[in-house]
């Protein structure tokens, strides 16, 4: 065979007469040039990124370097850090440091939740049981995130289910006591960050038990049982074996649970107290008090926190069994 | 056995309705290599697992050195096993899975380095502790996973099927390492084949096994020589089958087709009318009559392979083929296709099977 023939630029009789019309032009030249092939179905996606999204961030970016005139309200669109300068006032700062605290506790606590539920499906649930685990996980990822959001209001409001049903336990004192602790209290549930972080974590979970049951089910049965063989007892086969390879998972869905609640605004404004998270500090600048430039600046911090939690865990050798 | 150092006691086992391990008894004593010799679905890693403790016994009980640890979490027996798909940790270098059993005993660092490197010695491998599992082929990776099961002295060593993921020449190499570092060790070992060859070039002792049953117990010698059940003979090496009537039992004559042969002392209590399988080995039949072959059957010539050294000839005798081996002679071409012949054997060599 010669290579004449595989082009199709010779007059060798192939063994099929030539598919006719503007269709089989069309795919013969795809058929011999798999780079336009590829062009073609690339190109509208790559679009799509690199101007929409990356496109928008870029000019996202570029606005948190003007500032605004504070006498006349006007944006000044000279290039300088003053933005920045103003993230590191207090009040701005509290709301940075209270929006990180509230995201590393909310990733720790869905993953400390997630890992049992994973581990369960991964080992131990076959057949239906799997499907009821993955509808399980999956349903209240279809339902509407406000209507979860005010179910929960619902449920943690003072006359809510949660308030009834610890009177009825007698533990009415332990709620109250909670509550009457200073940052974490309020007057319920409901208008306190424990109602904030309770949400988040109910909401986020599903992003941390699907990595943590993939990473799980592709650790061969056989490595627990290899480690118990050696004489490892269930709680060194966990931190020696399971943990270690689970990692990757663990750090996967903390990417999500962290960078989501980082940038939520709809939470903290339906259940919480009056105290700012950064995404609400990002709608109420860019829109009633109209300073673009330090919506802007508060939009960096998630991205930057982000970039040095990424590099932390690679460095941390999370991504090295991927 | 006296004091047997392994001694499973009448071990039933059963997933749901599924009898997998009907009624096991086996004593091993110290320092012997025993294997578990079967086909796919016969209980032999079942059994295993029951040792290992990885299964529970719905009956019977397992002891080890006297002590019975039908009880025991496998992570309490002292018991060092090798899986068949390696087991080796991924996140850990080489050096750290072996010592990964010294590490959840406590053993001080120092110590440990000191046993890891003399384990790296043994397999051959003293270059390696620093590579990940990975970075090794799967007959570096076995040594390994081997290295990682004896490098805390377990008083009992199980091996399921270690050989079957690698290549044939590995599998050859690593079956005589292994057992060489077994002797060395004097390690009572229990190894978990399908392949008989491995089994009987191996072991000390062979269990084989059918439908969660130990159907013999010996040596590689007897249990080639002398199978005792069809399903052994059939199973371990190359068996010829010809049908027989027993045509007079007091002489001891059994007709094959229009021929007779005798048989006299193997009969065991057939009687005249009774039909019979007469195994025989293909290396116990010759072609053609021999001087010592007392007896003899004629056949027509139906298959020859020429395999170098060894020419394999198929011989149709009456409704049965017998398969027979006749070393190459550059003098002699081998027989032609179709051609009549004549094959001889001594009747001492047949195996009555019932």
């Amino acid at each position: 065979m010669s290579v004449q023939a595989v082009t199709g630029t010779s007059d060798v009789t192939a063994i099929l007469p030539r598919r006719g019309g503007f269709a089989g032009s069309l795919s013969d030249l795809l058929w011999r040039r798999p780079g336009l092939l590829l062009f073609v179905m690339l190109a509208p996606p790559l679009l799509w990124l690199g101007v929409v999204y990356i496109g928008s961030l870029i000019a996202l970016l570029a606005q948190s370097f003007f500032s605004i005139d504070e006498f006349s309200g006007l944006i000044s669109r000279e290039l300088t850090l003053k933005t920045y300068g103003d993230l590191f006032q207090p009040a701005n700062l509290d709301i940075i440091i209270r929006t990180v605290t509230m995201a590393a506790m909310v990733t720790l606590a869905s993953a400390v939740v997630a890992f049992p539920i994973a581990y369960y499906a991964a080992r131990y649930a076959r057949g239906k049981w799997k499907a009821l685990f993955y509808l399980g996980v999956m349903l209240p990822l279809w339902s509407s995130y406000l209507v979860k959001v005010y179910a929960w209001k619902l449920i943690l409001a003072k006359e809510g289910i949660l308030t009834w049903l610890f009177a009825k336990l007698h533990l009415s004192w332990l709620l109250d006591s909670w509550l009457s602790l200073p940052v974490v209290g309020g007057n319920s549930l409901s208008v306190s960050f424990t109602g904030t972080f309770i949400v988040f974590v109910y909401v986020w979970l599903p992003f941390m038990i699907l990595p943590i049951q993939a990473a799980l089910e592709r650790v061969p049965g056989n490595l627990v049982e290899a480690s118990s063989d050696l004489g490892a007892s269930p709680g060194q086969t966990f931190r020696n074996v399971l943990f270690p390879l689970a990692l990757p998972g663990i750090v996967a869905g903390s990417i999500f649970t962290f960078s989501l609640t980082l940038g939520d605004y709809i939470i903290p404004q339906i259940i919480g107290t009056s105290r700012l998270f950064i995404g609400q500090a990002v709608y109420a600048q860019q829109g009633t008090a109209g300073n673009i430039p330090l919506a802007a600046a508060f939009t960096v911090v998630p991205i930057v926190i982000m970039g040095f939690y990424l590099w932390g865990a690679k460095r941390m050798g999370a991504f090295d069994a991927l | 056995m006296a004091d047997p150092f392994l001694s499973i006691q009448n071990v039933k086992k059963s997933f749901g309705n599924v009898a997998v391990v009907k009624d096991f008894n086996l004593d091993v004593g110290a320092g012997e290599f025993v294997s578990f010799l079967g086909p796919s679905g016969c209980g032999k890693t079942t059994m295993l697992r029951i040792v290992a403790g990885f299964e529970e016994p719905s009956a019977g009980k397992v002891m080890i050195g006297g002590k019975d640890v039908t009880g025991l979490k496998p992570n309490q027996r002292n018991i060092g096993m090798v899986f068949q798909a390696y087991a080796l940790f991924p996140n850990l270098t080489v050096a750290q899975n072996i010592g990964f059993g010294l590490k959840v005993a406590g053993m001080p660092k120092a110590e440990a380095q000191a046993r890891i490197a003399e384990m790296l010695n043994i397999i051959k491998l003293p270059d390696f502790g620093d590579r990940y599992p990975y970075q090794l082929s799967g007959g570096q990776q076995q040594r390994i996973a081997l290295a990682r099961a004896l490098a805390p002295k377990p008083k009992l060593l199980l091996l399921d099927e270690p050989l079957s993921a690698l290549d044939a020449k590995v599998r050859i190499s690593l079956r005589e390492e292994i057992r060489s570092i077994q002797k060395k060790l004097g390690i009572t070992t229990i190894f978990v084949t399908h392949d008989q060859e491995e089994a009987l070039s191996m072991s000390d002792r062979i269990v084989v096994m059918n439908e969660g049953r130990a159907d013999q117990t010996g040596t590689p010698f007897e249990i080639y020589n002398r199978p005792s059940t069809k399903f052994v003979a059939n199973f371990v090496g190359t068996l010829n089958v010809l049908e027989g009537t027993v045509s007079d039992a007091t002489t001891g004559t059994v007709k094959i087709n229009a021929e007779e042969i005798g048989l006299k002392g193997k009969l065991n209590g057939s009687k005249s009318g009774d039909t019979l399988s007469l195994a025989l080995r293909p290396e116990a039949i010759s072609l053609g009559r021999r001087p010592g072959n007392d007896a003899n059957l004629t056949g027509q010539i139906a298959d020859v392979h020429f395999l170098g050294s060894v020419i394999r000839v198929r011989v149709g005798v009456g409704q049965n083929f017998v398969s027979l081996d006749t070393f190459n002679n550059s003098s002699t071409p081998p027989p032609a296709v179709g051609e009549k012949t004549e094959i001889s054997f001594s009747s001492g060599d047949v195996l009555v099977l019932h």
